[in-house]
């Protein structure tokens, strides 16, 4: 099967019921999205095809028709990403773990709708887990980060 | 093993150590330092200056063994070093380093001696001051727990910074004839008396060769450059990048995946199984029985989860009770002089002070809770000519090796310890159980690298849980003043537990068991505070700020319950009371930032808790709000005092990520047991906050304190009696039960 990540094409031998999440981390050793809980609870997975947050343990490599992007294809170290910057920005990361699910779903968020409102972000946001509690941060990042877009 | 046995050990050996006065284990033995665990791992042209600093051409290492698990430890650990080295921030680089008994953690043990942290007589500072370091070093315990970083590392890594930087500095001179204190040190270059700058490179041959100078002098705190300011992490580009490497982020040519299925009837026996159905999928290499269940290896994660559900296993019992009612029971029959365990606050006489009062009294009840990381536990091991690699993010690196070297029989230097960064830890990845299991598979596969990954079921169902725990107090009140306060915990014990896994099984009290109930700055005539142990259960551990999480919510709801009875404010209740100043000014603090003088609106409500825990006082104020959907939590204000603070922006996110975890547990954490087996599976069932439920925190860092202290746990015990207090303030009930979802909707 053809799977293409990060603009870039790869052809894949692999069963039919893996989810994206292990097609992308233990097949192509793209290792930003992160395994929590395989059930689309915790969000730490979060990947984007064609531009939509997406859980990538719930959702089979077979059946992803479009183009997926990763932590590491939204940005680099050295040529972050507007979200990256302003998490960087805020000092959001603790442990870090479920950070790029978290930034992966702000992206998303903030291509969607430039302006958000607390609620929005709230409602958006609520998707991803964070056990070291860095909600105030990551309110204040996405906020940042869409003024940063253009968007407050 | 683990925690709990390194406490236990603590305990034990500060008890040895303080009546044998040090004697016991000779002053050889206490004198000699411990070997530089840098030498025994340099690679050409690489040069070790102390124990935390390692040169090459490419620049400056700095070592920082401690485990990052979220809380800053290595940007602080790196800043107190870099700080007298003079090193760039931007240069700094940093790595875990190896286990080392070098590594030791001269400040944990202070948690464990049965003084209080607002002692200052000359028998406790003799205690903390020369008892304590002795035994710390004798017991050589690497552990990053007990919010005890910024105290072990406070001058010993501006020891290890100065006198790297001077050994540099004698190398200069001497290659040039000069004297060292005509040369400057910046940015990671040594500067002649001619300007002329030499890399520190250049220099760390000649430097390592020289003798450490002794006689450091630090520079005083108005010359710091980093410490004290707020730094940018370090860790904070490759954590928003996804190019951190968590240990289930390392990848090796030729590698497996596997995972594990174990026991759900905990500590029960694996009897027997069927891997028949497993074995004939494509892409699963091997199982590998254990005592307790399999590790299945495969090609990938994936194919190892969906395999593990194929295999059949016939499972022995565990041997606590199967139904949650019993386990309570069990708890609730500790209150009893057979389970005395320890009882280290006994003023006045309150049984004569209750006599004839009226007298208040309650039970109050909170359930097993998981840890829950977000990265669930896991670890990579490779075997290889001999020599075994284990690869995990871990809080004991010493204990991980010292249990690998036992399950694979191979010896000190044969064993390589990686430690990765943690996906969180708050006490679970002080274990070493998930290490054990990569250990087995790596041994069973020779020559392949191995990752075993948990599933989040295995990991939740598999944990050392926050022990079930009851508190039951008798109080009076007299003149809107408490008279007497009479108050009993019980739990099972941690230390016990841990000695299942490897630790021994000690005599006399466990004090995490009365952890922040003895030694609170609460002046009351009649007061008397006991801990009772339960006999053992769930296996369980330490969990982000130990006894403090359960003993807080007890005695700091009781508090409340006697300010009500006496007619009075609860804040101002607490502060008349207060028989500390540094602990009275944070209440102040608290009670300033929060304005809890001011009129709130209709349908909102306050409520305040303080508790002194891991030595730093900490007081937190809530404010709920009725809605339509029920119960929000709107704003948190908090006030914790370190004696000095590091890195305050650091400090905030410790503090504010504390009382989110605090919030989670008491409004939604609770695991239980059915039918012998743990019936929360994932975070479906055992779900933490989110963000829409998280408040607003505002956080005020005070540094009138003594002496420094950590910050990773305090802010953890406030929160659940200070939200149970607000909901009080609001509605009239008293909740003596966590999680308060059972009783209130949260909106």
């Amino acid at each position: 099967m053809e799977l293409s990540v990060n603009g870039q094409a790869h052809n894949l031998d692999i069963d039919e019921d893996m989810p994206l999440l292990w097609a992308l981390r233990d097949k192509l050793n793209i290792t930003g999205p992160k395994y929590g809980c395989g059930i689309a609870m915790c969000g730490a997975c979060t990947v984007h095809i064609d531009g939509q947050a997406v859980r990538s343990c719930s959702i089979r490599a077979s059946e992803v028709n479009g183009e997926v992007t990763t932590i590491e294809g939204l940005g680099s170290p050295e040529a972050m990403h507007a979200v990256q910057s302003a998490w960087k920005e805020h000092q959001v990361a603790q442990c870090g773990y479920c950070q790029p699910g978290q930034i992966m779903s702000a992206a998303s968020l903030l291509a969607r709708n430039p302006n958000p409102s607390d609620e929005t972000i709230d409602q958006a946001m609520s998707a991803n887990l964070c056990r070291c509690g860095t909600y105030p941060r990551i309110r204040a990042a996405v906020k940042t980060a869409a003024a940063k877009m253009g968007g407050a | 093993m683990g925690a709990a046995r390194t406490i236990a050990r603590r305990t034990f050996l500060v008890g040895s150590v303080a009546l044998a006065g040090g004697a016991a284990f000779g002053v050889h033995t206490i004198k000699k330092p411990y070997p530089n665990p840098l030498l025994d791992t340099l690679e050409d042209g690489e040069f070790t200056l102390t124990n935390y600093v390692l040169i090459n051409q490419d620049g400056v290492t700095l070592i920082t063994p401690k485990g990052e698990m979220g809380q800053g430890v290595q940007s602080t650990w790196a800043a107190l070093i870099a700080e007298e080295l003079d090193v760039a921030w931007d240069d700094v680089k940093i790595a875990h380093g190896p286990p080392g008994k070098a590594y030791y953690n001269a400040a944990v043990i202070e948690e464990g001696l049965p003084i209080s942290s607002l002692d200052h007589s000359g028998q406790a500072n003799f205690m903390r001051e020369k008892i304590a370091p002795i035994a710390a070093k004798v017991m050589a315990m690497q552990v990053t727990g007990g919010s005890s970083a910024a105290a072990d590392g406070f001058v010993k890594l501006r020891v290890a910074g100065a006198t790297a930087r001077e050994m540099l500095k004698n190398a200069a001179a001497k290659k040039l004839g000069l004297k060292a204190s005509q040369f400057m040190t910046v940015n990671g270059k040594v500067i002649t008396p001619d300007r002329e700058e030499i890399p520190y490179g250049d220099l760390a041959a000649d430097a390592a060769a020289l003798k450490m100078p002794k006689n450091i002098s630090l520079r005083p705190p108005s010359e710091w450059k980093y410490l004290g300011k707020s730094m940018p992490r370090l860790d904070m580009k490759t954590k928003v990048t996804g190019t951190a490497n968590f240990a289930p982020d390392l990848r090796f040519e030729g590698m497996k995946f596997g995972t594990v299925k174990m026991n759900p009837h905990l500590g029960g026996a694996l009897k027997s199984y069927n891997a028949d159905k497993a074995l004939a999928m494509k892409g699963v290499d091997k199982v590998i029985a254990t005592d307790h269940g399999v590790i299945i290896i495969a090609d990938n994660t994936w194919t190892a989860f969906k395999a593990a559900n194929l295999i059949d296993c016939d499972w022995g019992k565990a041997d606590y009770p199967d139904t949650m009612a019993e386990h309570y029971a069990a708890v609730g029959a500790a209150f009893d002089n057979a389970s005395y365990d320890s009882r280290n606050r006994d003023i006045g006489n309150v049984d004569t002070a209750l006599e004839g009062a009226e007298v208040l009294s309650a039970e109050y009840k909170v359930p097993y809770l998981a840890h829950a990381c977000m990265e669930p536990v896991n670890a990579t091991a490779m075997y290889q000519d001999g020599r075994l690699d284990v690869w995990a993010g871990n809080q004991a690196p010493g204990d991980l090796k010292a249990h690998a070297m036992e399950v694979s029989g191979l010896s000190q230097d044969q064993v390589h310890i990686h430690t990765q960064f943690m996906g969180g830890g708050f006490g679970r990845k002080s274990e070493v159980d998930f290490s054990e299991y990569a250990v087995r598979a790596a041994m069973a596969m020779k020559d392949t690298p191995v990752q075993i990954m948990w599933s989040r079921e295995e990991d939740m169902t598999h944990d050392y849980y926050r022990p079930i725990a009851m508190g039951r107090f008798r109080g009076s009140v007299k003149d809107g003043n408490i008279h007497a306060f009479d108050l009993n915990v019980a739990c099972p014990s941690i230390l016990e537990s841990g000695a299942e896994r490897g630790g021994p099984d000690l005599p006399g009290g466990d004090i995490t068991n009365a952890m922040t109930i003895w030694d609170q700055p609460y002046a009351i005539p009649n007061y008397r505070t006991t801990a009772w142990r339960a006999r053992k259960l769930l296996p369980v551990g330490a969990w982000r700020s130990v006894g403090g999480t359960q003993n807080a919510f007890f005695q700091e709801s009781m508090i409340d319950e006697m300010a009500h009875a006496a007619g009075r404010d609860p804040m101002d209740f607490r502060l008349e009371m207060m028989n500390n100043d540094v602990c009275k000014t944070v209440l102040e603090t608290v009670k300033d930032m929060s304005g809890w003088d001011r009129q709130r609106p209709e349908g909102h409500a306050l409520g305040c808790a303080f508790v002194l825990g891991f030595a730093v006082p900490t007081a937190e104020v809530i404010e709920i709000k009725q809605t339509n959907d029920g119960i929000k939590i709107i704003n948190a204000w908090a006030a914790v005092d370190v004696g000095t603070a590091l890195d305050p922006r650091n400090i905030e996110a410790q503090v504010f990520g504390g009382l989110n975890f605090g919030l989670a547990a008491a409004i939604m954490g609770e695991i239980d047991v059915k039918d012998g087996k743990i019936n929360q599976t994932n975070f479906h069932d055992y779900d933490s906050l989110r963000l829409y439920q998280a408040p607003k925190v505002e956080v005020e860092i005070l540094e009138n304190g003594k002496h420094i202290r950590g910050i990773g746990e305090p802010g953890t015990p406030p929160a659940a009696p200070a939200l149970a207090n607000a909901i009080f303030a609001l509605t009239g009930e008293r909740y003596r039960e966590l999680p308060l979802n059972k009783f209130v909707a949260f909106a």
